[in-house]
């Protein structure tokens, strides 16, 4: 049932970027704490545990807390947004009363971070690996060049989505760069993988975050201004990008992005701030077309229009994003905490009276994803 | 001090049809016998229908280069910048190789450009399906 939870805390870790004195399990700890600091709630409080990263387990040891209800999906950067759709329905079934959610990683100082591996027998080991990419920047854009050449974009449509969200950073103490930026400076920097260059990929950097959940009817004794969740989706397709059913849109952004909209009985009309992952600066151009915001092919027009800068009819990526603001791998959660900031009014680029904020993930490269939609009314 | 080499797959039982393949000199595709469907990456059933009932058959080799990328950054087993390329083989699926015998650059690298399979042995064990570019004298002999 649409807005019968709703977020009652919500912190980042108190630094952001390069946080080389703190391990990973403290950074899912020091967001934990700030959290409950900002929902006036006590460890004992918490009887429901979701993370990605680490292990329920190890969380819930690590922080003296005796869960009835646990949800360790990981899928990637998107996994916090189904912590939340999953954890809405427990709390609706009676699993349990009040769930944390954490996520802190070692992104950049790799303190307290275990290794990832792919084993040479998995289907990715056998017919990916073997051909050369190195991570994220050789792989989740790996399918960006045909979808150009299916809707006639260039470089300088890719290299503008990186130069707005910076124009959103400018306005953020908090992003890790503010100065501004221009097409000519994005096209210039260091070639990654071309067609990607340095300032069109996100940031590495360390930090973390953490919400709690409760039900509507206890949100009401408590301090802070409750957002609800309205609506929610979640979808997988693919661990390898190279099997993506269609290289110019994401069957996982669609899915979620359907049964988010379906669940929330909202219209596209009605969203007023939005959040689109965005690990590399492409992914806001699929997001809006497979969202529905704009049609197919149409979203480069959008952004050149400036409907999604400062000033803009839609306001994205509001924190300065993936591209700006920070990214220490599993981004989902401070897109999240930024539509949770501007729905409670406080975020450092506020969005005048914004109601509605719909918040997209992804996870693996273009192989999960999770919508989440909140209000700061009940609808 | 040999150079360091690329990461080779570790074919499963389930796969071990593709890479005998390879080393063989033949690009081996499944299908579905019921709903001809053409599939990869291996497994022994149907991902449209479901049935185990899927045959083991040559591909042509033919293929079209659908997306890329170039990777400048250093790589064991690799010279940088090369290209990291899906193609979309006659038959329907797709897959992930390198492009050889061509310039690793946007202009020499078009889009929809026909290719064909070139194996490269890289061990005892495993050799890969690479593509280059389609040569004029495999287009007339078809
Ligand atoms: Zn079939």
């Amino acid at each position: 049932m649409r807005c019968a939870v709703a977020i009652v805390g919500a912190a980042e870790t108190t630094e952001l970027g390069k946080i080389p004195d703190l391990s990973q399990i403290q950074l899912h700890a020091d967001a934990a704490l700030n959290t409950l600091a900002d929902a006036g709630l006590g460890l004992r409080d918490i009887d429901g545990l979701a993370t990605a990263g680490e292990s329920p387990t190890a969380v819930a040891h690590y922080l003296g807390i005796v869960p009835s209800w646990v949800d360790g999906t990981a899928v990637g950067g998107c996994s916090f947004m189904l912590h939340v759709r999953h954890a809405a329905a427990a709390i609706e079934a009676g699993l349990c009363t009040t769930v944390l959610i954490t996520h802190g990683e070692s992104g950049r100082s790799q303190v307290g971070r275990a290794g990832h591996s792919m084993s040479s027998a998995s289907l990715v080991g056998q017919f990916e690996m073997p051909y050369g990419p190195m991570g994220p920047p050789t792989m989740f854009t790996l399918p960006v060049l045909r979808y150009m050449k299916e809707y006639g974009i260039g470089e300088a449509d890719l290299a503008r989505v990186a130069v707005i969200q910076r124009e959103w950073a400018a306005m953020n103490p908090r992003a890790s760069y503010r100065d501004p930026i221009s097409i000519e400076d994005v096209l210039e920097s260091r070639m990654i993988a071309y067609p990607f260059r340095k300032l069109m990929c996100c940031l590495v950097t360390d930090g973390g975050g953490a919400l709690i959940l409760t039900s509507a009817e206890r949100a009401k004794d408590l301090s802070t201004s409750p957002v609800y969740v309205v609506g929610s989706g979640e979808a997988v397709e693919t661990p390898m990008v190279s099997q993506m059913e269609d290289f110019t849109s994401s069957r996982a952004f669609r899915l979620a992005g359907q049964a988010a909209f379906a669940s929330s009985g909202i219209a596209h009309a009605d969203v007023d701030h939005l959040m689109i992952y965005d690990a590399f600066a492409h992914l806001p151009l699929y997001g809006l077309e497979d969202l529905g915001f704009v049609k197919r092919g149409e979203a480069a027009a959008f952004v050149r229009d400036r409907n999604t800068a400062p000033g803009g009819a839609l306001p994205l990526n509001t924190n300065g994003g993936g591209l700006s603001y920070m990214h220490s791998g599993m981004y989902g959660m401070y897109a999240l905490q930024e539509s949770v900031r501007q729905l409670r009014g406080r975020a450092a680029a506020q969005v005048k009276e914004a109601s509605i904020s719909l918040c997209l993930g992804v996870g693996g490269m273009f192989g999960a994803s999770g919508v989440v939609i909140l209000s700061n009314e009940i609808l | 001090m040999t150079a360091p080499k690329r990461p080779l797959p570790q074919p499963t039982p389930e796969t071990a049809h593709f890479w005998n393949g390879t080393l063989e000199g033949e690009l081996r595709l499944q299908r579905c016998t019921s709903c001809e469907e053409s599939y990869f990456p291996p497994r022994p059933f149907c991902p449209s229908c479901g049935t185990r009932d899927v045959e083991v058959y040559p591909a042509s080799g033919r293929a079209r280069l659908y997306s890329y990328v170039i990777n400048h950054r250093a790589m064991p087993g690799f010279e940088s910048p090369y290209a990291i390329a899906v193609v979309e083989l006659e038959e329907g699926p797709r897959m992930m190789t390198n492009i050889v015998e061509c310039p690793q650059t946007p202009e020499a690298l078009v889009l929809d450009m026909e290719l064909e399979v070139a194996f490269q042995t890289m061990s005892d064990e495993i050799t890969l399906p690479l593509f280059k570019p389609r040569s004029p004298a495999a287009e007339t002999s078809e």
